[in-house]
């Protein structure tokens, strides 16, 4: 068991590292990009506040989506906020004491790890189904969706089939912020849903799932319409004015 | 005329969403640019040795420079919301006119040159190198996008195609790969200052022309000046307007709204154009140069407002860009957004009152309105959203009786291009743009069979220029598309000035000069 709970610390080391540091790249890169040109999608917000607001409809309800295509708006809209409950619901592995609001929230999760699995095979379907979708798939959509699925479909074993020992997973996490290293449950699932956890960690910085962060800096969405008001001018583009 | 080539694809009642077929697109391919155009807008004149590396850099650099294009380049996650909303997958059936096929084009180059996982793992994520024939299909699908911008809209991420039309566009041209329409045009305006190079003789004629037939219409006396110092507004319209039909009578009817305001104003001869072809070939710098004519052209004349005519790519970067690209704007009146469009200066006077307007001129009609393109998703008018949707219907029926819109999933921020925009107004690409216009002339076409609809408004040079040229391809009329200001012109009862009682002898002068111009203009 040693040698697995040791592999397994690291491997969430790495993981971590690499989503964390991956991430940051990303968000700097993003934000150091200037926008030179006022684009929004209009009729767009003429306040920042109205941008707020507008955006936070599309992270909330995916309002675009829903404009553009109902049936992929039902799945996606399952799956994003059925991970996002299974996430609160996982934070009582990492947190101590769980916070109420986490305890109050683990039944839901539940609900949240089936809709999360309903709303992906849905999905997918698609991908084989409307063949304009199955046009523009590529192998790493596939595998992007097993891997979700295979991660949910093993959380919810664990959950109603194959109990595992959560205590002890607790102290393996809390151990990991201390680099205090303890034993971790040899049961195959779980070492199975980690396994797959760790990768989804990996891949999120260098894939589409960047569309995550992504999303906030979508000059179409994040922009207020004030062009005539306010004069918007990129620094690469000012120095021409210069010349 | 409408002698076709190439299937014309039959109306339905409403636009259906075809079955992928692809390559169905895959001939279609603009003219080449030559070498003393693309020496004008500063790029080579030939694809060079070394254009891969060239263009991959090209690419980098504007990675760097836009954040829109490094956003959505790693943003897509191929949900597929926007594949059925682009007119020309609509229309030509071929998977890489659906916006998502479109931006994929670049996004497999990106993704092998610019991420990990399409160094290490192209297959896996659809990355490929940058290829002849990958060039060749940018060349031929990068000029089958209008930038209308309805894939925006439905993108969840509001990734918008048109950005990466324009990168490919440029990066295109650094290779030496440029398009004839757009390019020679550009050069065009360097050289004379509009986009068909009417030189100013030619333009003063074509004035005076109007002149005389506003007068022998009306008996009023309205004023179209050329270059005058010291006019209170300085108007830039499409130069297509001093010539082509139906776009000459939204410009007489411009002239009428200024009579009937009072206000003295003036076209330039140095700005004679409002289309800027700079956006459409994603040049920043071309873009701004040929904005700061604009602002030349504004101080030179000593104008203290600027007011844009009906034209809509044109509108997108008056609005949006021309503050940004050739401002700012301290030296004009405070009290006036700048630029402004036609439409608000003349919304406003019809909301004072100030218009006397007889709606039953234009009785011999039934009227829609084309919300086009790059007015509804790329602009606004007066001061609250969906501004540009209101105004326009708010002087369509102030000036008509008859009026109904067009499904309501195809207008607004929903409207379908005519086809013809963002730089493929060409005969060299009259298939696509035939194609193109399926999804609007199926909406047109519904509200003709159910409403009685005569004639179709339009705010915009290139959409007027373009369903003229196509909607007798599907058996239509050409002269079905009107300007918003020739119904403005036409139901406009005019003031008479002093002078207009009775025709004194400089006027008969004047007109027996320039009657062949007049002729050749209209
Ligand atoms: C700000 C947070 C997020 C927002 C606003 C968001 C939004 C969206 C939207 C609108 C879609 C397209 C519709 C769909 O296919 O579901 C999508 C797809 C997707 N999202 Fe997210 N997402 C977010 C976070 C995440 C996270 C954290 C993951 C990580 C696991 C994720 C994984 C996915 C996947 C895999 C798809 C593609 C589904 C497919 O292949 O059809 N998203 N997201
Ligand atoms: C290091 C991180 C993670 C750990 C330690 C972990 C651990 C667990 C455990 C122990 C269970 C069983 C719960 C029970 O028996 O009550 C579970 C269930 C589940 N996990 Fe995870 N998991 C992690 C990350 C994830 C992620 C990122 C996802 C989603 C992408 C996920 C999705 C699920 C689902 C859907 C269930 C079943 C429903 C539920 O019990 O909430 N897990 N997980
Ligand atoms: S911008 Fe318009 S023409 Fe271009 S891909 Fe999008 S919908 Fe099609
Ligand atoms: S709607 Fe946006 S995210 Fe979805 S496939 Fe199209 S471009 Fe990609």
């Amino acid at each position: 068991m040693a040698f697995l709970t040791n592999f397994y610390a690291f491997l969430f080391y790495f993981a971590a590292f690499v989503l964390v540091f991956g991430l940051i790249f990303k968000i700097v890169q993003y934000s150091r990009t200037p926008a030179p040109l006022k684009i929004p999608t209009t009729p767009a917000p003429t306040t920042r506040s109205g941008v707020v607001f507008r955006m936070t409809r599309e992270v909330v309800l995916f309002e675009s989506l829903f404009r553009g295509n109902k049936w992929t708006w039902i799945f996606g809209w399952m799956f994003h906020f059925g991970l996002f409950l299974v996430t609160l619901r996982h934070l009582r592995y990492f947190l101590d004491p769980v916070p109420f609001p986490i305890q109050l929230v683990q039944p839901f999760g539940i609900y949240g790890g089936l809709a999360m699995v309903v709303g992906l095979a849905g999905l997918w379907v698609r991908r084989f189904a409307v063949d304009r979708v199955k046009y523009i798939t590529a192998t790493s959509d596939h595998l992007i969706l097993g891997l979700l699925v295979l991660i949910g479909c093993t959380g919810l074993l664990m959950k109603f089939v194959f109990h595992t020992d959560v205590v002890e997973i607790k102290s393996f996490f809390l151990g990991l912020y201390s680099f205090d290293i303890k034993p971790l449950p040899g049961d195959p699932l779980l070492l199975l849903h980690l396994l797959l956890v760790a990768s989804l960690m990996i891949i999120f910085p260098y894939s589409k799932l960047l569309h995550a962060p992504g999303l906030f800096f979508s000059p179409t969405r994040n922009q207020v319409d004030n062009p005539r008001e306010q004069r918007h001018i990129a620094p690469w583009a000012k120095r021409l004015d210069q010349q | 005329m409408a002698k076709a080539t190439f299937e014309v694809p039959a109306l339905s009642q409403y636009t259906e969403v075809p079955p992928v077929t692809p390559d169905a697109m895959a001939h279609s391919a603009p003219f080449k640019s030559k070498d003393e155009w693309q020496d004008a807008l500063g790029f080579p004149g030939e694809l060079p040795e070394d254009w891969q590396a060239k263009a991959i850099d090209k690419m980098g650099d504007l990675l760097g420079k836009y954040r829109s294009l490094r956003v959505y380049m790693d943003s897509c996650v191929k949900c597929g919301s926007c594949t059925d909303k682009c007119h020309y997958f609509l229309g030509t059936k071929d998977p890489k006119n659906m916006p998502v096929g479109r931006q994929d084009l670049m996004r497999k180059v990106y993704r092998r040159y610019f991420t990990l996982a399409g160094r290490f793992f192209p297959k896996l994520v659809g990355a490929e190198d940058f290829t002849k024939e990958v060039l060749d299909d940018w060349y031929s699908y990068f000029h089958q996008c209008s930038q209308c911008r309805r894939c925006s809209v439905f993108c969840p991420y509001g990734i918008d195609t048109a950005e990466i039309s324009m990168a490919a566009r440029e990066i295109m041209d650094s290779i030496g790969v440029g398009q004839k329409y757009c390019n020679e045009i550009i050069a065009k305006v360097y050289r004379i200052g509009n986009n068909l190079g009417l030189p100013g003789p030619a333009l003063e004629d074509t004035l005076e022309g109007l002149e005389e037939d506003v007068f022998d219409d009306t008996g009023v006396k309205v004023r179209y000046p050329l270059d005058e110092e010291g006019a209170e507004i300085l108007l830039v319209t499409p130069s297509a307007d001093f010539f082509a039909e139906p776009h000459v009578d939204g410009l007489i009817g411009y002239g009428k709204v200024f009579h009937e305001a009072g206000v003295s104003w003036t076209i330039s001869s140095y700005a004679s154009e409002a289309a800027n072809f700079g956006m459409f070939i994603g040049s920043y710098a071309n873009m701004r140069k040929l904005a700061q004519r604009i602002r030349e052209a504004a101080i030179k004349l000593k104008v203290k407002r600027i007011v844009f005519g009906e034209c809509g790519h044109a509108w997108r970067v008056a609005y949006s860009f021309l503050n940004t690209l050739a401002g700012p704007w301290d030296f004009l009146d405070p009290r006036y957004p700048v630029p402004q469009h036609i439409c608000e200066f003349t919304y406003e006077l019809i909301k004072e009152g100030k218009l006397n307007l007889d709606k039953s001129e234009n009785d011999d009609k039934v009227l829609t309105f084309h919300d086009s393109c790059n007015v509804a998703r790329a602009s606004r008018m007066g001061t609250t959203p969906g501004g540009q949707f209101e105004i326009p219907r708010a002087i369509l029926k102030a000036t008509c009786n008859n009026f109904y819109d067009m499904d309501e999933d195809t207008i607004r921020d929903r409207t379908f291009c005519c086809g013809g925009g963002g730089g493929l107004l060409t005969d060299d690409l009259m298939e696509i743009r035939v194609k193109g216009a399926k999804p609007r002339l199926d909406a047109l076409n519904n509200v003709m069979q159910e409403k009685g609809v005569t004639h179709m408004a339009a705010i915009c040079a290139i959409c007027k220029s373009q369903f003229t040229k196509v909607l007798p391809y599907y058996g239509m009329e050409m002269d079905q598309i009107v300007s918003l200001h020739q119904l403005v012109s036409n139901a406009l009862v005019l003031t008479p000035g002093e002078d207009d009682e009775e025709p004194d002898e400089d006027d008969d002068l004047d007109k027996n000069d320039n009657d062949e111009d007049t002729d050749e203009a209209a």
